[in-house]
């Protein structure tokens, strides 16, 4: 079983590197602009991975990891700004930044527990976008108005477009990083993180060490948000704080919670759903409204809501235990 | 509005039928991307929700206006496609519809497109693409800079200008001033405080008090008390509505009484003067450059009665005391002129070129005397404006229209 769902996503893996080449022969469908769109929806993925992290695979709960978003963007914006550091080197560094980070807001978080700890973050989520505005900061960070960013260039006179490059670079990141947290997660520490969230008294007496874990996932969790913030700058070549307020956060929580908590094929169905639903809801609205003729007016938030009501009613896993348990059904059936 | 259904039903036919058809039409006339026989797409977005969405009217009315002009027969034969998108006054999320609008939609241009950082993150991107932004809706003074950006340009008075006016005015009518100032925490507080120190000149050191605010304070009352400590007797208040109304009544209520200058992005009688209590706002100066429909001078106005008559058959539900719809209409019929001036040859050079090239053009909605005026080096449409007085309960208009240049 285990051999074949790696098959499954050695393919997957090896048809998303294979699309975009199929530009010449099918502009239409794999144009520029969906390439990007898919690379939103490949750093979406990754955030979401980060959020699945803490509160998936550790049971720690944060409303705020739109913040950690915010310090990687920020901090690859500034490196790259400033210093001229090249886009590719501003992923590590973001990855650093934000894993001290995560890893210093994990210290008090540990005398957090569920809803409290979910009220901090979200306080946390609330003030970044105040902090990144601040006087003594704004030499860096460009205050209100933001900086303004190269897009990344494509390296060794490479026969692709920038978009074509940008999605090549997104892939990459994205599949060592899931490669990683795979990893990680069938190791004794990803055991330990999950004894910690399944029985924490019982994990304390096995003789983890829950304090130094838990805030070792919170480092982790920021970082790979924040590697989704860095390169979501090198995608958007802009940053401004207005791009991190707090719906950020919340829709990240919603990817994970749609997508599968707890899974790793969830976190790239919650990526891709939070992207998909959210450009298609206004259409859709809009069809409502104008195609069919009915007299609506809904805005795209509602449609939203109404969608995410529906599959949360019956999907209560999230898409990826929906589907799981779907297939184990038909199985069953056989 | 087909475009929403293309998204549904293979929009990639219907993109292979424009580029199918688009070679054809070059050769009989001159058009560029987003323009066929039939029709010219125009793409737009603002925040319909979310914060902002208080400006999604503006939205709104500018598609109830393209749906009338289309009904009137189009512009040269052409009826306007307008795809307006939701950015929620996101950054991020302005790239990414923008990017859909160009590349997908493949839109003629972007009209309008509201909100100072939502068009600074595009703002490369449309000049490396050559597509025109016109007209954006900010009052930033980034926007009239044709030499770096060809193709983005301007619509309303930018704040700078509006700030060096307010300053000028100081200077020639109040005896000894000591101004204080009240400043939002942002780009939009900055340029006109920057503008205003460019007006004062010299007398840069008559500002004896200057205390900002964040927008996300939930008062500016201890603001108030810090300015009326330092004894002015000028104020320069540079608030968005909310804060405008408390300003005003906390002045009231611990009686201070400068000569008020308030921008002119909080003038709403309805948002902002009613709610401040209007006694408490009487003689407060600002800068105007539209018609307020609230104001009864304009009853009878020809100009005026054209807006009423629109908005009544094409927007029967809205707030007809919401200003917001008179910079619609004014800026949407620039936007008519310009394609209308184009005639046959619409290409995105040439529509910068008309855009570029108004003199003295009159808009529905603009105050008397005010006009737009642009050239291959001024992209700054509106620079005029006239002061105005709050007395009653309205607006009442002193003084010439003043420009940068004249004041």
């Amino acid at each position: 079983m285990a051999s074949a769902s790696k098959k499954w996503v050695l393919g997957i893996v090896v048809l998303a590197f294979v699309v975009p080449l199929l530009q010449p022969v099918l502009p239409d469908v794999v144009s520029d602009y969906r390439l990007f769109l898919v690379s939103t929806m490949i750093i979406a993925s990754i955030a979401v991975l980060g959020l699945n992290l803490l509160t998936g695979f550790n049971g720690q709960f944060s409303l705020g990891h739109g913040a950690f978003y915010a310090v990687g963007a920020y901090t690859a914006a500034v490196l790259m700004d400033q210093l001229n550091v090249p886009y590719w080197a501003t992923i590590p560094a973001a990855a650093i930044v934000c894993f001290i980070v995560g890893y210093l807001f994990g210290l008090p978080a540990l005398k957090l527990e569920g809803h409290y700890l979910a009220l901090a973050t979200f306080a946390l989520a609330l003030a970044v976008p105040q902090i990144l505005k601040y006087k003594w900061l704004e030499g860096l960070t460009g205050g209100v108005q933001g900086i303004v960013l190269m897009k990344p260039e494509v390296p060794f006179g490479l026969p692709l477009t920038e978009d074509q490059w940008l999605y090549y670079f997104c892939l990459i990141v994205m599949v060592v990083l899931f490669w990683a947290a795979a990893n990680m997660l069938n190791s004794r520490s990803g055991r330990a993180m999950m004894a910690i969230r399944d029985q924490y008294m019982a994990a304390d007496t096995m003789g983890i060490d829950t304090a130094l874990y838990k805030t070792v996932t919170f480092g982790i969790s920021a970082a790979y948000t924040g590697i989704a913030g860095a390169l979501s700058a090198s995608a958007i070549a802009f940053v401004a704080p207005d791009s991190f307020n707090i719906f950020l956060s919340i829709k990240f929580l919603i990817g994970l919670v749609v997508g599968g908590i707890g899974s790793l094929t969830g976190s790239v169905i919650g990526g891709i759903f939070y992207v998909l639903v959210d450009n298609s809801a206004q259409a859709l609205s809009q069809f409502v409204k104008n195609d069919l003729g009915l007299p609506f007016d809904l805005s795209a938030y509602t449609v939203f809501g109404v969608l995410l009501i529906a599959i949360i009613y019956l999907m209560p896993m999230g898409i990826a235990g929906g589907v799981a348990m779907a297939w184990r059904k038909m199985r069953s059936a056989r | 509005m087909f475009t929403r259904r293309r998204g549904f039903i293979g929009g990639a036919s219907a993109a292979a039928v424009l580029t199918v058809s688009s070679p054809a039409v070059r050769a009989q006339r001159k058009a560029d991307e987003g323009v066929t026989d039939k029709e010219i797409k125009l793409g737009h977005f603002c925040p319909y929700s979310g914060p902002g969405s208080a400006y999604g009217v503006i939205g709104k009315g500018l598609e109830a206006f393209w749906k009338s002009v289309n009904e009137a027969g189009g512009i040269n034969g052409r009826t306007v496609r307008f795809v307006t998108r939701d950015d929620g006054a996101n950054p991020a999320k302005s790239v990414e519809v923008t990017r859909e609008l160009v590349e997908q939609e493949k839109v003629f241009c972007t009209f309008n497109t509201l909100g100072t950082p939502s068009n600074t993150a595009i703002h490369k991107y449309l000049n490396q693409k050559k597509i025109p932004q016109l007209y954006v809706a900010t009052g930033a003074s980034k926007w009239g800079n044709p030499k770096e950006f060809p193709w983005t340009m301007g619509f309303q008075p930018d704040y700078h200008t509006e700030g060096k006016i307010y300053a000028h005015h100081i200077l020639a009518n109040v005896k000894e001033p000591r101004i204080a100032v009240l400043m939002q925490n942002d780009d939009y507080g900055k340029d006109y405080w920057g503008g205003f120190k460019e007006g004062l000149g010299k007398n840069v050191d008559k500002v004896v008090k200057h205390v900002s605010y964040e927008q996300t304070d939930p008062t500016v009352d201890s603001q108030v008390i810090q300015l009326k400590a330092s004894d002015a007797n000028v104020f320069f208040n540079i608030t968005t509505p909310k804060f405008a109304a408390q300003a005003i009544r906390a002045m009231a209520n611990i009686g201070w009484k400068p000569a008020h200058y308030l921008n002119n992005i909080s003038v709403s009688v309805a948002a902002v003067m009613k709610p401040a209590g209007l006694e408490n706002g009487q003689g407060i100066i600002t800068a105007q450059y539209l018609k307020d429909p609230t104001d009864k001078q304009w009853a009878d106005d020809a100009e005026m009665k054209l807006w009423r008559a629109w908005i009544s058959k094409w927007m029967p539900d809205a707030n007809q005391a919401d200003l917001n719809y008179v910079y619609a209409f004014a800026v949407a019929n620039l936007m008519k002129e310009t394609l209308t001036k184009c005639g046959d040859e619409l290409t995105r050079a040439n529509l910068m070129r008309q855009a570029a090239s108004f003199q003295k053009l009159r808009l529905p909605g603009l105050l008397p005397g005010i006009t737009v005026n642009t050239s291959a080096t001024d992209f700054y449409p509106l620079q005029a404006v006239q002061l105005s007085r709050f007395k009653g309960d309205s607006w009442d208009l002193f003084g010439d229209v003043m420009s940068a240049e004249s004041s």
